[in-house]
């Protein structure tokens, strides 16, 4: 039986539209007028037990709207919503005892008290007993490496510790869910690897299930196996994520090297010209064309190194991403 | 199996009980943080009885009229008790007025819920409250535990300064210490009190589920509550009919009641169906505030968090 069972589910906010002026702000007083925004139309997802997911998508993609569902935070305006056979948004403790939701912008430790003060509250909360307690804490603390950081008070430590803390505050009742937003975000590189390392570590281990959305593309190449990209409430890939550059990227980059000191003007006639650093130059190919402009390339021009690769990963998905804010915003544009 | 685990953890008294214990150990730690902000925070409290002592002490004079003296006027508070002590206002007299002030003073330290309100509306408004939705714990169980804490720390520290007073101004109490039954309702009426003060509060709060900002509605409601909780003088004062309104609304309960009774104000034969007024107050809040909570979430999490 899948963990995760997502069928058809939308929701759409209505936001109170607040029009310019004074007259017409005393006017919104007595008369409101709402617009619906949707944030996700119709997604179906299926996750299975132990795996590693990550949600990509432009901001206000749906990304957190989903998470916030699956976490029983908001009710979907349709749809079918199963989190481990339970509804979310029924918050029943059971449910709320098997999951946690970690928000990279929000804090949920006591912020004048040191960490393990709001640790002691979790276990309370969360029923675990005393020695399943220490052996978890003293395993995630020691995985994170900030054992010696308990004892301070969380307004004094450094972002990266305190999402470290944060980290241990969600898993410190063993979550078969965990639900990532952003976790890595504001860190510095290092931090970023140390949890990302971290992350990895515990999933395989414990082979619980994760959902992450993230910016960064490092933290879902070394993490998550499968992606799903959500655009304009929609799921529009699911899958591996090198499958999103055979399925996006209609090109692919070709490096020329050019034997003695040739910088030849026409390169244009092979493929677009990215940049050049005599003697090398990189072009841009429709992927169909690549054959027949490499041997038109080879009997052109004298070459030392000839190199064919896919464009780098960012840049697909960054093109993926402005193709579908183009097609919103002229779709909105005529209705 | 892990499930059933999970429940019969739960249905468990006993660990629900540890559970609001560290949650009240855990608040009082927090509150201690800022022990210095509060010490300095109790002693001004007590600089209005000083204006107290000479404004009923001017007011008790001009009803005795002019044979007390031009001396009194400029002196205030030299008036001699002889002639006070023959006036009441309300059924107060001179000393039994200061002594109310000061009584009326401890009512409110139990009823007054100072950040209450706006705390829940900013937890409303900045997200903070989906961690009560997401974590098995009961966000007005939490706030009042929190509450509770909040109330120890300030008494460890404002016990000393409270004494003093007390003590400084032992000779207002003319009538001395009530009796162990009057004492018992006291106790319980500032009970009632800080349950009711903290249920309303918490109620007002929860508009912020509705509107961005709650703050100009605590400000009326602090206004409202400044004159017709009986505050700053013995609800008694009032005009009859204003009066007899004033008695029916609950605000009472935060200051006027728990002073008069202290004082032997209220009859010993209204006494036990006034408490039981009291309760039935403190009933209607505890059901508004969780209405509110419910009404407040589903319209939250409906429109989107």
């Amino acid at each position: 039986m899948p963990i995760i069972e997502v069928k058809q589910l939308s929701k759409t906010y209505r936001v109170y539209k607040k029009r310019e002026g004074l007259l017409e702000s005393v006017r919104g007083l007595f008369h409101r007028q709402y617009r619906d925004v949707p944030a996700i139309r119709g997604i179906d997802l299926t996750v299975e037990q132990g795996e590693f997911v990550a949600f990509l998508g432009p901001n206000g993609a749906g990304k957190t709207t989903t998470l916030k569902v699956l976490s029983g935070v908001i009710h979907p305006s349709g749809g079918d919503v199963r989190v481990m056979g339970y509804v979310p948004w029924e918050r029943s403790n059971e449910y709320r005892r098997r999951f946690a939701l970690v928000m990279g912008q929000k804090n949920q430790l006591w912020w004048d008290l040191p960490a393990q003060e709001s640790y002691r509250l979790h276990q309370q909360i969360y029923a675990i007993q005393a020695s399943e307690f220490q052996r978890s804490l003293a395993e995630l603390t020691d995985l994170l490496g900030v054992r010696d950081l308990l004892g301070q008070p969380v307004r004094e430590l450094s972002l990266g510790e305190r999402m470290k803390m944060e980290l241990i505050a969600a898993l410190l009742h063993s979550p078969d869910v965990l639900f990532l937003d952003e976790p890595t975000i504001g860190l510095d590189v290092i931090a970023q690897h140390r949890i990302q390392q971290f992350l990895r570590y515990y999933q395989e281990k414990r082979q619980i299930t994760i959902l992450l959305t993230s910016h960064y593309m490092k933290d879902i190449a070394a993490l998550c196996r499968r992606v799903v990209i959500i655009a304009s409430g929609q799921i529009k890939y699911d899958g591996s994520l090198s499958g999103i550059i055979d399925n996006f990227s209609s090109s692919k980059i070709v490096t020329l090297e050019l034997a003695g000191g040739e910088q030849p003007t026409d390169l244009e006639t092979i493929g677009q010209v990215l940049d050049t650093n005599w003697p090398k130059a990189r072009l841009r190919v429709q992927r169909t064309d690549v054959p027949t402009r490499l041997s038109a390339a080879l009997a052109r021009y004298r070459l030392t190194d000839v190199a064919v690769e896919d464009p780098p990963l960012e840049e697909v998905i960054a093109d993926l991403f402005a193709q579908v804010d183009d097609r919103a915003s002229t779709a909105e544009g005529l209705s | 199996m892990n499930r059933a685990l999970h429940f019969a953890r739960e249905t468990t008294l006993a660990d629900r009980i540890r559970t609001w214990w560290v949650i009240l150990r855990i608040s009082l730690e927090e509150r201690l943080v800022y022990r210095g902000d509060f010490a300095l925070g109790t002693l001004m409290r007590f600089l209005p009885i000083i204006t107290q002592i000479f404004l009923w002490g001017a007011i008790f004079q001009s009803a005795i009229g002019h044979d007390a003296g031009s001396a009194g006027a400029q002196n205030p508070s030299a008036v001699p008790q002889t002639a006070t002590s023959q006036i009441a206002l309300g059924g107060y007299r001179f000393d039994d007025m200061v002594a109310y002030y000061l009584m009326t003073m401890i009512a409110r330290a139990f009823s007054s819920m100072p950040g209450l309100s706006s705390g829940i509306a900013s937890q409303i408004r900045q997200g903070e409250i989906k961690r009560y939705l997401i974590q098995p714990v009961d966000f007005i169980g939490f706030l009042l535990l929190q509450r509770l804490a909040h109330k120890v720390a300030y008494y460890s520290v404002a016990l000393l300064p409270f004494a003093l007073v007390f003590f400084l101004c032992r000779n207002y109490f003319v009538d001395g210490w009530p009796e162990p039954g009057r004492l018992i309702a006291f106790v319980a009426s500032l009970m009632i009190g800080f349950l009711i003060g903290f249920f309303l509060e918490a109620t007002i709060g929860m508009i912020g589920f509705w509107f961005l900002e709650v703050s100009s509605l605590l400000f009326i409601y602090m206004l409202g509550s400044f004159f017709l909780s009986g505050h700053m003088f013995p609800l008694t004062l009032l005009p009859d009919w204003i009066e007899w309104l004033v008695q029916m609304l609950p605000l009472k309960y935060l200051a006027y009641f728990p002073a008069a009774v202290f004082l032997g104000k209220i009859p010993a034969d209204e006494l036990p169906q006034e408490m039981l007024i009291q309760a039935a107050w403190l009933g209607f809040f505890i059901i508004l505030c969780r209405f509110t909570y419910a009404a407040g979430i589903r319209r939250y999490s409906g429109f989107g968090g």
